[in-house]
C-alpha cells in the first residue's frame, strides 16, 4: 500500500489537505441545481420580461396610493364611462365615473391576495402532506391520498363555490375555499415526485446514517422535489387567479365596494352596451397576470428540465 | 375487466359517502337556518322552534345526517325553501341544459386541442408550433367569463349578428337556438382547448423521443402506421385529463353559464346562492359530484380498455 | 455477524382482506456468518436475492423472519440494537454510483452528512469529509465542492466508498460496487477498497455476479441461487473443487483464459425458475443434470452434505450418503 501512495504521490504530488471550515465555505460555493437553474434561466428571454412584468404588477399592486393618479372610491356624475384619456384619466373612467387607472392598480392588491396566497397556503399544506405522504408510505399515505380522492370528487371551481355559497362570500370565505381546492392536487404531484426519488439509493444512503425521518424529508427529499413542486404551483397561480376573480365576479368573493378586478368586471358588465372597450379593461389585466404566471411556469419547467 | 370494472364502482362508494359528509357539514357550518329565512324575525320563538321540528333540526346531528343521506339514496334531494319545490325535477331540467352546452364545448376543445397539438409537436420549434402554443397558453390563461363578456360585445353588441343571452323562445326553430349556442359554447371549450393542446403536444413529444419509434421507422414502417402506434400511447395519459375537463366544464359552467343568463345547473346554483337558498344549492353540487366521479370510472374504464397495463 | 433464517418474500397479489396470496421468495431462510476481518464474497445470477440479503442485512428492509446477530447483539427487535446503533458498525456502498449521491448536494456534504446525523458538530464532521476525500484518492481542494454530476462513474463510486466509511464502521457491505464501471476503473477501486480495509481493520460482505472480481478479494464466497445459499466456502475450495452443481456450472460459464480449457458447450442452459413460484424440493432440480426424485421431495440443507475441507458446506443431496439420491457419494464426493 505505501508502494502505491507513493507512486502516486511521485506523478501527482503530494494530496493538498483542506481546512475543513474553508471546506464548508467552498460546499456552499459550489455549483448546485439552483445555480444552474438560474444560469439557463438568465439566458430566457421570455421568461426574463414575464418576471418583469410581475414584479411590476407586484410593485405597483404595494404602492397603489403612490401610483394611482386619482382617489379609486371617487365618482362623478357627469364624467361616467369615459373612454382613454377623458380630462387626465389615463384609461377612462367606470359606471360611477370613477377613474379606472387608479381602481385596477387598487384592485391588483385584492386580486393578488386572493390569487396568490391560497396557493402559497394549499403549497405549505399540500406539499408536507403530499412529501409526507410518498416518503413515510403505508397507512400514513393511504390516509392522506384517500382523503385527497375524496377532494377530488368535486370539479375545479365547484368546491370552492360550495364553500363560499354555503358559507357566505367575502374575502377570507374566498381565501379558504380556493386553498381547500388547491390542496388536492399539489399533494397528489408531490406524492408522486416523492415517491419516485425516495426510490433513489441515496435516501436508502441517507437512511443507513442513522439520521430521522424528518431529517432525510428535509435534507435530501426536499431539494430534490421542490423544483417539480414549484413549476406545478406557479402554472396554479394562474388558475388561480382567474378563479379568485371568478368567484368575485359571481358575488361570491370580494365585497363591494372595494376594487377587485373580476368585481370591477362585474359592475362593467352592463356596460358593454355603452363602451366596450372600458368594459373589457380589468380582463385584460387578469388575462395578462394569469398569463404571466403560465409563462413563468412554462419558463422554470424547461430551465429545470422537467417533463411534464 | 369485470373484476377492475366491479373494484372501480366499489372504490366510488367510499368517495361518494366523503362527499356526503363534506356538504352536509358544510350546510352545518353555513350561517342560520332555514328559520331565518322562512320566518320574520320579530315572529315569537314557538313558531320557529315548530318549524325547526317540522325540518328535523331539534335532533342529534348524526341523526340528521342519517336521515337525509337516507333520502338521497331514495331519490329524493330535498325541497327549496324558496319556490317549496323538489329539488330534483328544476335539477333534472337545468342539467340538461348544461349538458347542451358541455358536450359540444367538450367536442370541439376536445378536437380543436388534440388537432393543434399533434401538429405543433410534428412541427417542433417552427413557427406552426409557437403559434399554436401561444394559442394553447392563452386558453388556459384567459378568464373565460370575460371572454364571454368580450365575445358578447363583439358578435352581438357591435356586428349585431347573434344573440347576447338565454337560450331563445321555447317554441323558436332549430337555427335560432343553434345561434344562441354558439357563443357559449366557444367561450366554454377555450381551457378544455389548451389544456389539452398543451398535452397532446408534450406527449406526442415524449413518445416521438423514444426508442420504439426508431425502431419502428428504422423497420421501415409506414408513416401512417407509426402515428397510429403514437395516438394509441398518447391516448390513455389524454383520455385522463379529457375526463378531467369534461368535469370542469360541469362545474366550471356556472360562470359561463352566468355571463350569458344560460338556465342551466350553474345558473341553477347562482340563483341558489342569491336566494340563500341551502338546499338547491347543496343538492345540485351533490349531483355534479355524483356525476364527475362517474366520468371518471368511465375514463379508467376507457384507459384499462386502451392500455391492459392498467387493469391492475 | 451472525445470519439466522433470514427471510423475505415480497407479497405481489393480496386479496381483498390483503392477505397475501402470491409472494417472490426473495430470501429464503439463509443462514451464514461473516467472520471478522474476512472478505465474504456472494454470488449468484441476477435476481437470486444477494441484494436483498444486503439490504435485510442493513434494515433497509425488515425482514419477515431471521435473526440478525452482530458481535454478538440482536439486531432490531424489543431486545437488540436498534438501527441507529447499527449503522455506526455497519455500512453499504449502493451498486448506482449516480443514484447513491443526492444530486443537489456536494459531494463533501454528503459525506458529512452521517457523522452530522450521528450528533458530530458541522466542522469536525466536514473535517471527516475532507480526509476520507484524500484516502479514496480524490483531492478535496478540487472536489470537496463538486456536484455529483461532475464527476464521472469512477470518482462518484470513491465518494460513495468514503460516504460508507464517514462512520467509522466495522463491517462494510458493497452491493456490486464495481460492477457498473469499466475494467480499468473497477481494478482501481478493488484496489482502494483493499488498501482501506488494511488501514481501517474492516470487514467486507462483497456481493457481485462477476466470478472474477470474487475471486480477487475474497476470502470465502458464498453461492446463491433463487433465494438459497447452494454453497460455501473458502475461495480456494470452491473455485479449485465446487460441489454443488450449480457452482460447477457457474465456473464453467467463465470465459477461460486458456484455450485448450475452453469448454463448446454450454454448461447451464435455461432461465431460473419464476421465484413466485419456486420448483418445491432443491430449487435448482429444474436445470440441474442429476436431479433425481429426492431432489423434488426433500430441500437438501447446507448441514446435509458432509463438510469437506475447512468449514466448506454444501447444499446438495448428491453430498449426503444417506439421501437416497443414486449418485450420491458416486460423484462429487471425491476429495
Amino acid at each position: 500500500m505505501a508502494d502505491q501512495v507513493s507512486a502516486r504521490e511521485a506523478i501527482e504530488g503530494p494530496i493538498p489537505t483542506l481546512d475543513p471550515a474553508e471546506a464548508l465555505a467552498r460546499a456552499r460555493e459550489g455549483k448546485g441545481y439552483w445555480k444552474r437553474v438560474w444560469e439557463s434561466l438568465k439566458d430566457d428571454k421570455v421568461t426574463i420580461v414575464v418576471a418583469i412584468v410581475l414584479l411590476l404588477i407586484f410593485l405597483a399592486a404595494i404602492f397603489a396610493p403612490l401610483i394611482a393618479t386619482h382617489d379609486p372610491s371617487k365618482g362623478s356624475i357627469i364624467g361616467r364611462l369615459k373612454g382613454f384619456g377623458y380630462k387626465d384619466h389615463l384609461l377612462g373612467t367606470d359606471e360611477t365615473g370613477r377613474d379606472m387607472f387608479s381602481r385596477l392598480v387598487f384592485g391588483a392588491r385584492l386580486s393578488l391576495i386572493s390569487g396568490v396566497l391560497p396557493v402559497i397556503f394549499a403549497l405549505l399544506i399540500g406539499g408536507s402532506l403530499g412529501i409526507a405522504a410518498g416518503y413515510l408510505r403505508g397507512r400514513v399515505n393511504t390516509v392522506i391520498m384517500r382523503s385527497m380522492d375524496v377532494l377530488y370528487a368535486f370539479p375545479s371551481i365547484l368546491l370552492a363555490i360550495a364553500i363560499c355559497g354555503i358559507l357566505g362570500s367575502g374575502l377570507e370565505n374566498t381565501l379558504l375555499a380556493l386553498t381547500i381546492t388547491f390542496i388536492p392536487p399539489i399533494v397528489r404531484v408531490s406524492e408522486t415526485v416523492t415517491v419516485q426519488v425516495r426510490s433513489l439509493d441515496f435516501v436508502d444512503a441517507a437512511r443507513t446514517s442513522g439520521a430521522s425521518s424528518a431529517s432525510i424529508m428535509c435534507r435530501h427529499v426536499l431539494n430534490n422535489v421542490l423544483g417539480q413542486i414549484l413549476v406545478y404551483t406557479t402554472s396554479l397561480v394562474s388558475l388561480s387567479i382567474i378563479l379568485a376573480a371568478g368567484l368575485s365576479f359571481l358575488g361570491l368573493g370580494v365585497t363591494p365596494p372595494d376594487a377587485e378586478w373580476g368585481l370591477m368586471l362585474n359592475n362593467l358588465r352592463q356596460a358593454i352596451w355603452v363602451n366596450p372597450t372600458i368594459a373589457a379593461l380589468p380582463g385584460v389585466a387578469i388575462f395578462i397576470t394569469s398569463m404571466s404566471f403560465n409563462l413563468l411556469s412554462d419558463g422554470l419547467r424547461q430551465a429545470m428540465d422537467i417533463r411534464l | 375487466m369485470w373484476r377492475f370494472i366491479g373494484r372501480r364502482l366499489l372504490y366510488a362508494v367510499p368517495i361518494l359517502l366523503g362527499v356526503s359528509i363534506i356538504i352536509f357539514a358544510l350546510v352545518q357550518l353555513a350561517p342560520g337556518d332555514v328559520t331565518d329565512i322562512l320566518i320574520p324575525p320579530e315572529a315569537p320563538k314557538e313558531v320557529a322552534d315548530i318549524l325547526r321540528h317540522k325540518f328535523g333540526l331539534d335532533r342529534p346531528v348524526y341523526e340528521q345526517y342519517f336521515i337525509w343521506l337516507g333520502n338521497l339514496l331514495q331519490g329524493d334531494l330535498g325541497v327549496s325553501i324558496f319556490t317549496n319545490q323538489p329539488v330534483g325535477s328544476e335539477l333534472a331540467s337545468a342539467l340538461s341544459n348544461t349538458l347542451m352546452l358541455a358536450i359540444p364545448a367538450a367536442f370541439l376543445g376536445f378536437t380543436l386541442g388534440a388537432v393543434l397539438g399533434v401538429l405543433a409537436a410534428f412541427f417542433r420549434g417552427g413557427w406552426l408550433d409557437k403559434l399554436f402554443s401561444g394559442i394553447a397558453i392563452a386558453g388556459v390563461s384567459l378568464p373565460h367569463y370575460w371572454v364571454g363578456i368580450v365575445l358578447v360585445a363583439i358578435f352581438a353588441v357591435t356586428l349585431n349578428v347573434l344573440p347576447a343571452q338565454g337560450m331563445g323562445p321555447e317554441d323558436g326553430d332549430v337555427w335560432d337556438s343553434l345561434r344562441h349556442l354558439i357563443l357559449p359554447v366557444i367561450t366554454l371549450s377555450l381551457i378544455p382547448m389548451g389544456v389539452i393542446s398543451r398535452l397532446v403536444r408534450a406527449s406526442v413529444l415524449e413518445i416521438l423521443s423514444q426508442e420504439f419509434i426508431s425502431a419502428l421507422s428504422a423497420k421501415g414502417m409506414a408513416r401512417r402506421r407509426i402515428l397510429f402506434h403514437i395516438v394509441k400511447n398518447a391516448a390513455p395519459p389524454t383520455l385522463a385529463v379529457m375526463g378531467l375537463q369534461f368535469g370542469y366544464l360541469l362545474g366550471g359552467s356556472i360562470l359561463v353559464e352566468t355571463v350569458y343568463n344560460w338556465p342551466g345547473s350553474g345558473g341553477l346554483m347562482n340563483l341558489a346562492i342569491f336566494r340563500r337558498d341551502v338546499p338547491v344549492l347543496s343538492s345540485t353540487i351533490l349531483v355534479l359530484a355524483g356525476i364527475f366521479v362517474a366520468i371518471n370510472i368511465l375514463v379508467d374504464v376507457l384507459q384499462a380498455l386502451i392500455d391492459p397495463r392498467l387493469r391492475r | 455477524m451472525t445470519v439466522a433464517d433470514l427471510r423475505k418474500h415480497f407479497p405481489i397479489k393480496r386479496n381483498l382482506l390483503g392477505r397475501t396470496l402470491s409472494a417472490v421468495q426473495a430470501v429464503d431462510d439463509i443462514s451464514f456468518q461473516v467472520i471478522k476481518g474476512e472478505t465474504l464474497g456472494i454470488v449468484g445470477e441476477s435476481g437470486c436475492g444477494k441484494s436483498t440479503t444486503a439490504r435485510l442485512l442493513m434494515r433497509l428492509i425488515e425482514p419477515d423472519a431471521g435473526v440478525v446477530t452482530f458481535d454478538g447483539n440482536t439486531v432490531g427487535g424489543a431486545h437488540g440494537v436498534g438501527v441507529r446503533d447499527l449503522y455506526r458498525d455497519v455500512q453499504m456502498v449502493f451498486q448506482d454510483s449516480y443514484a447513491s449521491l443526492n444530486p443537489r448536494m456536494p459531494i463533501s456534504m454528503s459525506i458529512a452528512y452521517g457523522p452530522l446525523s450521528q450528533g458530530m458538530n458541522r466542522k469536525a464532521a466536514m473535517a471527516v469529509a475532507v480526509k476520507l476525500l484524500e484516502q479514496v484518492g480524490l483531492n478535496p481542494v478540487l472536489y470537496a465542492n463538486r456536484y455529483p454530476h461532475e464527476l464521472s462513474g469512477g470518482q462518484k463510486q470513491r465518494v460513495n466508498i468514503a460516504r460508507a466509511l464517514a462512520l467509522r464502521p466495522r463491517l462494510v457491505i458493497l452491493d456490486e460496487a464495481v460492477s457498473a464501471l469499466d475494467k480499468s476503473i473497477e481494478a482501481q477501486i478493488l484496489n482502494l477498497l483493499i488498501d482501506l480495509k488494511q488501514e481501517y481493520d474492516l470487514t467486507y460482505v462483497f456481493i457481485s455476479h462477476d466470478l472474477n472480481v470474487i475471486r480477487f478479494i475474497s476470502d470465502r464466497v458464498m453461492v446463491m441461487y433463487l433465494g438459497h445459499i447452494v454453497e460455501v466456502g473458502r475461495v480456494e475450495d470452491i473455485y479449485a473443487r465446487p460441489e454443488h452443481p450449480y457452482t460447477k456450472a457457474l465456473l464453467a460459464a467463465m470465459p477461460s483464459m486458456d484455450p485448450r480449457k475452453r469448454t463448446e458447450t454450454a454448461p447451464i442452459t435455461g432461465d431460473p425458475p419464476n421465484p413466485i413460484d419456486p420448483p418445491p424440493g432443491c430449487r435448482f432440480r429444474t436445470r440441474c443434470p442429476h436431479a433425481a426424485q429426492i431432489c423434488e421431495d426433500r430441500t437438501p440443507s447446507l448441514n446435509d452434505g458432509a463438510a469437506t475441507g475447512e468449514g466448506h458446506l454444501v447444499a446438495c443431496h448428491m453430498r449426503d450418503r444417506r439421501s437416497g439420491h443414486p449418485e450420491a457419494r458416486s460423484s462429487g464426493a471425491s476429495q
